[in-house]
């Protein structure tokens, strides 16, 4: 499966889903956040079982504020509904699956 | 069978591929192992301006995955898993990465550097939500509003410029009574009518329950302290290698990078350091990617001696 593009609109079945969500706060024009967009993406692929968004931060301007995402790339990780994981900064795959692994 | 490459090389930067490039087109079998995405801090880097051939510039992102892409035209493999120690005395050479272990007769570290934080209370705490340290990426949550930058060198006054067309307000705390920047930044930042500049200043603390509310400064010639509230901290100094990973037995400085001449050779024979992870006067593009091409006259060297 590939990734969902996620909007004001469609975040409500995102919240609603009983998958794991890891969602990524991003822009195109932020460096970090294109080192860490490919690794999403594998993420995507490779992880059927988890819900995998991305949020663009200057067309969802309240999405990002509603997560009071100051610093992109951010990842949240949700279940249920609720966030139980929100880290700023590119990291790793391995420790992204981490992240996941220990939510 | 084990695959042995004739070399690995840590780290998908300008260096690490440049060095790809050569080896590869040498007719040794070289692996790129790199823990993120290609491209290494020039993947940060919004236009490239000081690189020959592009004479409008060009954005850093690009220009990496040219690099990995002139690298992979002549067989260098890329691999997207990240080292977390190695056996450089046996041969041949053993790195274990999160995908597993790799052998090489040749070790290239070309890991560079990541930015440097300042290490005062409240830091780790804020950082990410208060206190930043890619102006380019986070900037934009700070428009119209105050900004404190932290550095005096190059990256912190193009920070300083930067976040200045974007915010109302932006004071640069800076240790020492001048820049050592180029010319050209510190004239272009006198320009500047909204910047502020705080002269032998240090940053001394960041204060804040939940939320970063302010930073305490100390001033270095007078010792007098004072409370500042911007809206954000973006902290701009310098940076440092990543080298923490490296086996003991690869000498490094006190400053943490590796101990290499133009030749590129370490303390391990075999083992090589390019781009801003070895010591050298000038961390630029056009320096690592020209250790790249040194590198591997060694490393052909090496193997004609000990493999071939």
């Amino acid at each position: 499966m590939s990734y969902i593009k996620v909007n004001a609109t469609n975040f409500g079945e995102v919240e609603k889903s009983e998958k794991v969500v890891l969602l990524d706060f991003y822009a195109d024009w932020c460096g970090p956040c294109r080192m860490v967009g490919p690794v999403i993406e594998e993420i995507a692929k490779e992880h059927p079982e988890i819900l995998v968004g991305k949020v663009n931060v200057d067309e969802e301007q309240a999405l990002a504020s509603a997560f009071s995402v100051m610093s992109i790339p951010t990842l949240v990780i949700m279940k249920n509904g609720k966030i139980v994981r929100q880290v700023a900064g590119a990291r790793p795959k391995a420790q992204i699956l981490a992240l996941l692994e220990n939510a | 069978m084990k695959k042995v490459y004739d070399t690995i090389i840590i780290g998908g930067g300008p260096g690490g591929y440049t060095t790809a490039l050569y080896a590869s087109r040498a007719g040794l079998s070289t692996l790129v192992v790199e823990k993120m995405t290609v491209g290494g801090q020039l993947a940060l880097t919004d236009t490239v301006e000081n690189y020959p051939g592009f004479d409008e510039g060009i954005d850093g992102f690009t220009l990496g995955m040219k690099m990995q892409a002139s690298a992979e035209r002549f067989g260098a493999e890329t691999m997207y898993a990240e080292v977390l120690s190695m056996d450089l005395e046996n041969t041949p050479r053993k790195l274990n990465t999160t995908e597993g272990e790799l052998y090489a007769h040749t070790v290239v570290i070309a890991t560079g550097a990541y930015p440097r934080l300042l290490g005062v209370g409240g830091e780790e705490k804020f950082l990410g939500r208060g206190v930043h340290i890619c102006a380019h990426c986070d900037g934009r949550f700070y428009k119209d509003r105050t900004v404190l930058v932290v550095g005096g060198g190059n990256s912190a006054l193009e920070d300083a410029l930067y976040l200045a067309r974007l915010c109302e307000r932006v004071i640069l705390v800076h240790r020492r009574d001048a820049f050592r920047a180029e010319r050209v930044l510190v004239d272009a930042l006198q320009r500047q009518e909204n910047v502020e500049v705080r002269y032998d200043s240090v940053l001394e603390e960041i204060l804040g329950d939940e939320k970063m509310e302010g930073v305490r400064l100390r001033n270095v010639r007078d010792g007098g302290t004072s409370v500042l509230a911007p809206d954000g901290v973006f902290i701009s100094v310098g940076r440092e290698p990543a080298t923490a990973f490296l086996p003991q037995e690869l000498a490094r400085d006190a400053h943490g990078y590796i101990i290499a001449d133009e030749t590129t050779r370490t303390s391990v024979d075999g083992v090589y350091a390019v781009g801003d992870v070895r010591t050298k006067p000038l961390r630029q593009i056009v320096t690592a990617v020209a250790d790249g091409a040194v590198a591997v006259e060694y490393m052909k060297e090496y193997l004609t001696k000990n493999i071939f």
